[in-house]
């Protein structure tokens, strides 16, 4: 029998098989005209609405030198912009790292009345405009607030400060870390914790040794996305910041300030160092989501 | 150690898992909790490891009231069906977890740590997979692993829940036996769930027999198989014909046809009589209880299954030597060697 089999198959003249092939190919794709038809449209599209803005940000940024690029970032205002930045992304990833854990731990582990409910509050910071975020914090803490006169008492200030900023922002980026782990820990259920804790290990041990790592692409993937929005937040950050210069701008409202200002180099030269961020976001986003479902497949087994 | 657990009680809203259940485990022996899903048993498993909350009773360990205690602190090795081994580490992390997460104060150091893990592994054979992480490996090979960590924290009490329950049918087998010759070797006290008759009959000393949250059964496998306490452990374990009867004064009755068989001790009213399949010895017509045409014979190995409709129309299958051949139309009769008459 195999013999036969083989036979025929040798027996097969080239043009049979070159005609089998292609009835194989053309299952599959479409004819060229409409491959490249398509192809030249996506392109397009991607080089208008991602490449060129990119593009456009550095050209802006170095239009008068690599000099000038660097004399706009060495700026007082500018540093002071980025040192703001920096400090209010990580007081809020640090912020939603502990709040994201605990949530998704909570909702993926346990069972409890209103569990539901907690879902859909984790994801309200994403159905409201970031403008009306900012605003509830005014309406809190404002002079005319709710506890406005009690903060002014006490001498303490959290609008137009760094405070206000770093809560407008966490509130923003509050789902980001616990969004990312949820559907992970759900998945990977309880078990694995049962069995360390019949093993003899307490709750902290079950959790650094056991949960943790079995989470940790899951985490990394969460801040990151934090951090990214916690960054380039705007419209809350608008709200609450006062817009003091070299004192309660980020990098973002200043890139506006300046622009109004037609200080173009200096908005575009932040502008760049946001787009940069961007890119690195991006890389580490593609790198994490590997490790992510090599996890999966380790876990099909 | 002796397992005792006392009038036991535990409702997932409004099912009842566990419906007042007391059993008492002996010291070395390795009980069987056998039943469909939703029996109950592993449930009642859990309640013993720690992993659930009773919502009344007593569960002691020796004497001494277990649920005081958490899981952590009972120093039970519990075996999960899905394994549940720790997918970021090694096989050999695997089996060492329960030593390193010891306190410090009773800690051993790593070399008696090194040792006992490859003597665990030499126990279950899998020491070249030491390297090896879980996703490497074949569900037979995780569950060897995943009771070698078990043991590795020297329980008081082994509980395997379904071990087997995820393997084919063929690995199943394998580790039956050697799960027997193993607890053979180790003797800790060990429960193990099952919905597997087969399982149950070939590893367990004891066989505990659960439906709808309560005990129906407690015995040897033989007691269980032999003599079945009630319908249900008739029905569950071995292969069953079932008969709605009658019985009046003495007289069992299928349909309006009285049948010779003997009804002492049982009440009046309507019962059920059960025959195993092989119990039903086939003869020529007019020779036993029963008169039926065959209706489709098939071959499974030594026995052949016979499909028959009883003279009162009720279809029934036994099982019956091939010595001589059934033929479909033949008509037979049916004398059951031994059987059982249950009320309700």
């Amino acid at each position: 029998m195999t013999m036969q089999i083989a036979d025929s198959v040798s027996l097969a003249s080239p043009d049979a098989r070159a005609h089998a092939a292609a009835a194989r190919d053309s299952l599959r794709t479409e004819p060229p005209a409409i491959r490249i038809a398509i192809i030249a449209l996506a392109v397009t599209f991607l080089a208008i609405f991602v490449v060129l803005p990119l593009v456009l940000v550095f050209a802006q940024a170095f239009s008068h030198g690599i000099l000038a690029y660097f004399a706009a970032l060495a700026e007082p205002e500018a540093l002071a912009a980025i040192k703001l930045t920096l400090l209010v992304a990580a007081i809020s990833v640090g912020l939603n790292l502990v709040f994201g854990l605990v949530a998704a731990w909570a909702i993926a582990k346990f069972e409890f009345p209103g569990k539901t409910f907690l879902i859909t509050l984790i994801d309200l910071p994403f159905s409201v405009s970031p403008v009306i975020s900012g605003l509830v914090f005014v309406l809190l803490f404002g002079a005319q607030g709710y506890f406005g006169g009690w903060l002014r008492d006490h001498d303490i200030q959290i609008l137009f400060a760094v405070p206000g900023i770093a809560l407008a922002t966490t509130f923003v980026t509050f789902p980001f870390v616990a969004r990312a782990l949820i559907p992970l820990m759900q998945e990977q259920g309880t078990q694995e914790e049962e069995a360390a804790v019949s093993l003899g290990a307490s709750g902290l041990q079950t959790f650094f040794r056991v949960t943790l790592p079995n989470i940790k692409w899951g985490v990394l993937y969460g801040v990151l996305l934090c951090n990214a929005r916690a960054m380039g937040e705007f419209g809350a950050v608008s709200v609450v910041s006062g817009h003091i210069r070299g004192e309660t701008n980020t990098m973002p409202l200043l890139v506006e300030i300046l622009y109004n200002e037609y200080q173009f180099v200096a908005a575009f030269a932040i502008a760049s160092l946001l787009a940069m961020l961007a890119l690195i976001t991006l890389i580490a986003k593609t790198v994490l989501e590997r490790h992510l479902v090599e996890g999966d497949e380790s876990r099909d087994h | 150690m002796t397992i005792e657990v006392k009038n036991l009680v535990k409702t997932f809203g409004s099912f009842r898992a566990l419906d007042g259940v007391d059993l008492k485990v002996n010291d070395g022996e390795l009980l069987a909790l056998l039943g469909p899903s939703g029996s109950g048993k592993t449930t009642l498993l859990r309640i013993v490891a720690g992993l659930d909350w009773p919502d009344a009773g007593e569960v002691t360990f020796n004497g001494e009231d277990a649920l005081a205690q958490g899981a952590r602190e009972r120093h039970v090795g519990f075996v999960f069906q899905h394994y549940a081994l720790f997918r970021h580490m090694t096989v050999f992390e695997n089996v060492a977890f329960g030593l390193r997460v010891q306190p410090r104060a009773i800690r051993k150091d790593e070399a008696t740590i090194r040792a006992r893990v490859k003597e665990l592994l030499d126990l279950v054979q899998l020491d070249w997979l030491a390297d090896r992480y879980p996703s490497q490996l074949s569900g037979g090979q995780r569950q060897r692993i995943a009771l070698a960590r078990a043991l590795a924290i020297e329980p008081r009490i082994l509980l395997l829940d379904e071990p087997f329950g995820a393997l084919d049918a063929k690995v199943r087998k394998e580790l039956r036996k050697w799960l027997r010759s193993l607890h053979h070797e180790i003797s800790v006290t060990s429960i193990f769930v099952t919905h597997d008759q087969e399982e149950a009959l070939e590893v367990a000393n004891r066989v505990v027999v659960m439906d709808k949250g309560r005990i129906e059964q407690i015995g040897s496998p033989d007691d269980v198989y032999e003599r079945p306490a009630s319908a249900f452990v008739h029905g569950f374990i071995g292969e069953s014909i079932e008969l709605p009867v009658q019985v009046e004064g003495g007289v069992v009755r299928l349909g309006d046809q009285p049948l010779t068989l003997a009804a002492d001790g049982i009440a009046p009213g309507a019962s059920k009589l059960f025959v195993r399949r092989h119990d039903m010895l086939v003869g020529p017509p007019g020779s036993g209880a029963f008169e039926g045409a065959v209706h489709h014979v098939r071959n499974f190995g030594p026995v052949q299954r016979a499909e028959v409709v009883l003279s009162g129309g009720e279809t029934i299958e036994i099982d019956a030597p091939r010595d001589r051949e059934l033929r479909a139309g033949d008509t037979i009769g049916l004398a059951p060697r031994r059987y059982r008459i249950f009320a309700g």
